[in-house]
Formats: structure tokens, sequence, C-alpha cells
């Protein structure tokens, strides 16, 4: 049977797709490992960077961890314990915090680990999470102790995405 | 809103011989006469429909909707960022699927389609990548991070604007086509990339917050302008290709009737 232009034509476009999906499939699994933008504290331990490589560490800042002090030619400087559960990395920084940064939220700093195991970082980004919450929201499940912001995630979205507390904010 | 003047509907010269006339199924959109006739009743209303939609989603996001409790003001540039995103992937999907129809069924209007949809394309992902760089400066500490959203959302703008160069760079329409259509086929593998790549790989940018609609991790309050605005921008997107796809067939008649016209008075002479 002879095929149709068309047939054949719609199995070399199926074909070459399977071959490229399946391709790029493989490649992906391949690099997943050195496709990470961050490592985690419970990851150094196993790769290792050792002392001389800039590395990105991410995770949570610990609560209660945050001291920040001015260096003595007055720039700020924020000590805070990076954290993803069962490993811990004390961090320094010299610099401007972002916006986001708080105790319990995530964050990617970029720099070396000292001998001492400390790391100095270089830069500091603070990664946003998934919730997008009013203050009202966020007041009235603090205030509830449904959550605190400083241990980490909130509770599922489902309890409160579609909550509508009084305002408690004055003016527009 | 048109600004080009339509044809009497009775033209004679369909743009192509091979447009099936008369036939079922998809074959029945595939003919440029059919496109123009509908087009022209329906574009007036999308336009109105689609301004509505986006002036009201807008207002609604911008003045009636709560700031976040951490972003405060700034999470609005959402409202603009995350429509973006979506319209950058979803209009790379048609993309996709008119280079399909242009290369298996050589479509007339798949095509036309695709020419008229890259430079779109290329804007709207142009916008997402500029507005996630204002949202990301005071958020994160930084406008640009190269991890596995980012580069992935890069390398589709780089597509957009490679398709198209590509279908513009032959003497050959034809050709341009057909090479257009092969590249476009290829980024799409790009697409899933996009989607997981907040799942796959550690990445500085957040995972999704509305996967499902039962239960996003988004107030309701933020997500229904949300979505609002993202139909707003989607039938604007629309309404946008639509008008140049109509501008590209009456040009493409235009250009054939002058070339008739040219011969006629060749033969007389």
């Amino acid at each position: 049977m002879k095929l149709s232009r068309k047939k054949r034509r719609l199995w070399i476009v199926v074909l070459a797709g399977l071959g490229l999906g399946t391709a790029t499939a493989l490649t992906l699994t391949a690099f997943q490992d050195n496709l990470v933008f961050f490592l985690a504290p419970s990851e150094i331990a196993a790769r290792n960077p050792g002392p001389e490589r800039a590395f990105r560490l991410g995770g949570l800042v610990e609560a209660g961890s945050l001291v920040k002090n001015t260096t003595p030619d007055g720039r700020p400087e924020a000590r805070f314990r990076v954290t993803d559960g069962p490993a811990t990395v004390p961090v320094t920084y010299v610099g401007v915090l972002p916006d986001l940064f708080r105790e319990g939220q995530g964050v990617v700093t970029l720099g070396k680990l000292s001998p001492d195991g400390e790391f100095r970082a270089s830069e500091v980004l603070a990664r946003h999470d998934e919730t997008y919450m009013p203050p009202e929201v966020a007041d009235a499940l603090k205030r509830t102790g449904h959550w605190d912001p400083k241990e980490g995630a909130p509770p599922p979205a489902a309890s409160w995405n579609t909550m509508q507390p009084a305002p408690v904010r004055q003016g527009s | 809103m048109r600004g080009v003047s339509t044809p009497a509907p009775s033209s004679p010269r369909p743009l192509a011989a091979t447009a099936p006339r008369g036939g079922g199924g998809l074959h029945r959109f595939a003919n440029p006469g059919r496109f123009l006739r509908l087009t022209d009743r329906l574009l007036p209303w999308l336009w109105a429909l689609a301004v509505a939609v986006t002036g009201a989603g807008a207002a609604w996001a911008l003045f009636f909707s709560p700031p976040d409790w951490q972003q405060g003001e700034t999470v609005r540039i959402m409202y603009v960022h995350v429509p973006m995103a979506w319209l950058a992937m979803g209009g790379y999907a048609g993309l996709a699927v008119a280079s399909l129809m242009s290369l298996i069924w050589r479509h007339p209007l798949a095509d036309v389609a695709a020419r008229e949809l890259s430079p779109v394309g290329a804007m709207v992902t142009a916008l997402c990548l500029a507005t996630g760089s204002l949202w990301g400066r005071p958020m994160w500490g930084t406008w640009w991070a190269w991890d596995a959203r980012m580069t992935s959302v890069l390398v589709l703008f780089f597509l957009w604007v490679g398709h198209a160069a590509l279908v513009r760079a032959f003497d050959e329409e034809e050709r341009g086509a057909r090479a257009g259509a092969i590249l476009a086929l290829i980024g799409a593998i790009n697409l899933p990339v996009i989607k997981w790549s907040v799942d796959w790989f550690n990445t500085l940018h957040q995972s999704a917050s509305v996967t499902r609609i039962s239960a996003p991790g988004m107030h309701v309050d933020m997500l229904y302008p949300l979505l609002v605005c993202a139909l707003g921008f989607t039938l604007l997107f629309a309404a946008l290709v639509l008008a140049r796809v109509r501008a590209a067939v009456m040009e493409k008649r235009l250009r054939q009737m002058q070339l008739a016209q040219a011969r006629r008075q060749e033969g007389a002479a």
C-alpha cells in the first residue's frame, strides 16, 4: 500500500517529534544534577564544593537566627542560618538585603564556604513562594495562630484562599 | 479599527488554487475568502470585547484588588506578567499547530497565520521578561538570574524573533514558510521545559500559583482580577493577530491583482 503524501508528511513529523522529544528528555535527565541554580545545605556535604569554589546556597532563613550589625566602615552586615530541615549552614553577608528577606523566607545566596564551615555570601537573593495573600488574611492567620511566617510556608491554600476577614487597614 | 477597506465580497480570485472549496471539517476555514468574510463581521465585536474586558480587568487589578502581605503594591506587576507568560506559551502552541497544518496539509492560511503570529508573540514574550525583571529587582534583589525558568523563557523569546526573521528571509515566500514551520516545531519542545522547569530544577523563580482552579495558592481577591486580565489580554492578542492576518491576505490579493493587471496591459500593448 502506498501512503498518500499527506499521510507520509504526517508520519515524518510525528517520528521527528518523537525523536526530538526523547533526545530532549534524555539530555535533561542527564543534566538534571548539573542544571541546579543552588545547592541545599544537606547537599553540600555530598557535593563538597571546597573552600575555593563559589556556589549558590539555597534554603529557608532559620527562625530566630537573623542578627543585623554594622561593619566598622558603616556597611550593613547580616548573620543568619540557612536550613533545609536536615542540615543548617551559618551565613554572613555584608550589603543590603532584598525587600522580601525575612526569617522563614526562602533565600539563594552566592558565596564561598570558609574552612570554619561558615558561608561568606557576596550576594543574597530572596525567593518568593507561590502564595499571594492580602495583608488582612495574613494577619488573621497569624492572630488565630494558624501560621507563623517565621516557621516557613503557610497552611494549605484551600484553608485561606477564600477567607474574608474584616479589614484592619486604615485609609484607602 | 480595521484600517484597510474590505474588497467586494464576490472577489473572484482565491488566494491559492489549492484551497479546497466547500470542503468539510477544518478545510472550511482554510479558504481565505471565507476567512475574510467571517473576520469582517467578527473583528469589530472582538476588538470591542477585548478593550472592555482588558479595561475592566486593569481597573480591578490596579484599584480594587488588595496588595500582597509582603510584596505590597508590587504584586500588581503580576496582573501583566502572568497573562503575558501564558500568552507567550499559548501563542507558541498556536504557532506550532499552524506549522503542523502548513507542513502536513499545506493550508494556505496556516503560513500567513504563522508569519503574522510571531512578531506579536515576540512582543508578548518581551513584555513577560521585562515585567518579570522589574518585579525581580525589588523582590528578589536582582534584575535577572540564569535559572532554568528564566533561561528557558529567554530561549522562547529568541525562538519567536528567530521565526519572525526566518520566514521573511527568503525571496520565495513558500520556502521561508517551510523553514519557519520546521523551526517552530523544533522549538515547541521548549514549552514543556518552560512549564515544568520550576518543578524539575531548583530555580529562583517560584512555582506556579494557579495550578488547579480548586486550590490555587493565591487569594480569590487576586485570582479573579488576574483571570479577567488574562482573558482581556488573550482577546486583544487574538484581535491583533486576526487583524494582521486579514491585512496580509488582502495585501496578497492586491499584489495578485496588480500582477494580473500588468500582464493584461502587457498583452494589450
